[in-house]
């Protein structure tokens, strides 16, 4: 009722089309939301009185009960860590020579459209090819560093784009500034471009590992293992990391161990929203530093 | 003492096929303001960015023709134009201090020279910006950032920060164009009092300016230099000319 009095108000015959397609997208947007909250709602429904402190700090065991995440979160934890070593300098660097000292030739033309490519590649193919390079041809075999160079060479892509957008940010008259007062080219990237662009790069780093994490199938692809119950004492320790965990406790018929999977989606969930709240929080922060 | 600072010798600048400096050649003496007008597109700055060669950034940008500076061919392979561009500064159109506080945006042309002495950093940036002026404003906020600054501080910042390396000579590419009245005539005074320091090449689309603070004044017009002359010749010239034509404020 309320809604058609405020309806009158306008002319049907030039407003009417706008309001019905704003309606319309209205509901849409209402539809998705709803979908995700549900899901979201279902899981915390299932798993949320299995989250204790005994849950993050045992590890796996055959009685669903006693079983816990450590070994999987850790697991994950030293993944992210040894992903963003390799990736960040890989990415950043590639941008960098992207944006600033390739030359526009057909070459450098190929290998920009591959890489946008490569960012929507299924992340199995990764999977598939880090058993074939790292496990095998490299005999990494199921170890920490063979996961994290699979994700790495998954997110690279990632990171490359979002770190070409933000340097290609940084406004060409603070770069004429510094080589007018006699810096070099490599100076410029040094004391200009980097700091200048640091927030939109930290963003995109952020936003990858934040992928990276949630990742399943290249991890199972590489055999990663799902039965750990020991922390991983170098980068050649084999190792499990929370999505494989999830994906075992899922696969298992025991509703208990549902219970598991529901709560160990939580935390990957609570973590995935930390990682991208801070990415948003660290933009602003020094987006605000740079503009003082 | 030397007769020019700059010797240019049929200097033609192209981009892509386009020409936009045609044959020019003209001496620049030492120690007096040189104001470079003429209409928008004229070539005018990219005449004026070829003397630091910071037309050799711009892509499919080409030139021939000789630019001498104290008698050295600025574009010879052995020139680094980093060294060049040390000893010649260039204040752009738009006031660009980077984003870091006052104090490091004069220490940047020193640091990048790998200076590490921070008591002669301090000496120098506090020099440089009494020489531009600038510093009774700023000497308490010298930690403040420079984007706080208004546009025509920023801009005898940006003047502080190329005084800083000691250039010999100065290039200003329309300087003023985005100050209002009183900040350009704090710049106009600024340079009155730097030309016995430090060579001044202005470019300047206001002929009121040229005609107030420059000693030599340079005309161009579709890439061609069309008269070059002390300032008071070239004004009081006929004005039948096309230059005077364009002073007078009817094309152009």
């Amino acid at each position: 009722m309320f809604f058609l009095a405020a309806l009158k108000k306008y002319n049907l015959q030039t407003n009417g089309p706008n309001t019905v397609f704003l309606i319309l997208v209205m509901l849409f947007f209402c539809f998705a939301i709803a979908m995700l909250f549900m899901l979201l709602a279902s899981i915390f429904y299932d798993g949320f009185l299995r989250i204790n402190w005994q849950f993050l700090t045992q590890f796996p065991s055959r009685n669903p009960q006693m079983a816990g995440i450590l070994s999987s979160w850790v697991g994950s934890l030293y993944l992210m860590i040894l992903t963003g070593i390799i990736a960040v300098p890989l990415g950043v660097g590639a941008a960098i020579y992207f944006e600033k000292y390739a030359k526009k030739n057909w070459f450098n033309h190929l290998m920009e459209i591959n890489i946008g490519t490569l960012a929507g590649v299924p992340s199995i193919i990764y999977g598939l090819l880090g058993l074939a390079l790292f496990v095998r041809i490299m005999s990494l075999d199921r170890s920490l560093i063979a996961g994290a160079l699979t994700l790495a060479l998954l997110i690279l892509p990632i990171i490359i784009i979002s770190s070409r957008e933000a340097i290609r940010n940084v406004p060409s008259f603070m770069q004429d500034g510094a080589l007018a007062l006699g810096a070099t080219r490599s100076q410029v990237i040094k004391t200009i471009i980097i700091p200048l662009s640091f927030p939109g790069i930290l963003t995109g780093i952020i936003l990858a590992l934040s992928r990276a994490i949630g990742e399943t199938a290249p991890l199972i692809a590489i055999g990663a293992l799902t039965y750990i119950a020991f922390l991983p004492e170098n980068i050649l320790s084999p190792f499990t990391a929370l999505p494989i965990q999830i994906f075992n406790w899922i696969s298992r018929p025991q509703a208990l161990f549902h219970q598991n999977a529901a709560a160990g989606i939580i935390v990957l969930i609570s973590i995935t929203l930390l990682l991208n709240m801070s990415a948003v929080f660290l933009r602003d922060y020094f987006d605000r530093k740079n503009n003082k | 003492m030397e007769k020019y600072i700059f010797e240019i010798k049929n200097l033609n600048i192209y981009y892509h096929d386009f020409q936009a400096v045609k044959s020019v050649s003209v001496a620049i003496p030492p120690h007096v303001i040189t104001a470079i007008i003429g209409p928008s597109g004229c070539g005018k700055s990219s005449f004026l960015r070829s003397m630091n060669r910071m037309n050799d950034l711009i892509p499919n940008s080409r030139l021939t023709g000789e630019i001498l500076f104290h008698g050295v061919d600025i574009y010879d392979p052995l020139i680094s134009e980093v060294s060049l561009r040390r000893r010649v500064g260039m204040v752009f159109q738009k006031p660009n201090p980077f984003p870091f506080s006052i104090f490091d945006n004069v220490a940047y042309g020193l640091k990048i020279q790998n200076i590490k002495d921070k008591a002669m950093i301090a000496e120098r940036v506090e020099e440089s910006l009494k020489r531009a002026f600038l510093w009774d404003e700023v000497k308490d906020r010298l930690k403040k950032p420079a984007l706080e600054l208004s546009g025509g501080q920023q801009q005898r910042l940006c003047i502080a920060r190329a005084l800083a390396v000691y250039p010999d000579t100065l290039l200003l590419d329309e300087p003023c164009s985005s100050l209002d009245p009183l900040a350009t005539a704090k710049i106009e005074e600024l340079l009155q009092k730097l030309k016995k320091e430090v060579n001044i090449i202005i470019v300047t689309h206001n002929l009121q300016q040229a005609k107030r603070i420059s000693e030599y004044v340079g005309f161009f017009n579709s890439g061609e230099l069309v008269d070059f002359g002390p300032t008071k010749e070239i004004f009081e010239r006929s004005e039948q000319s096309m230059v005077g034509r364009y002073i007078q404020g009817i094309f152009g």
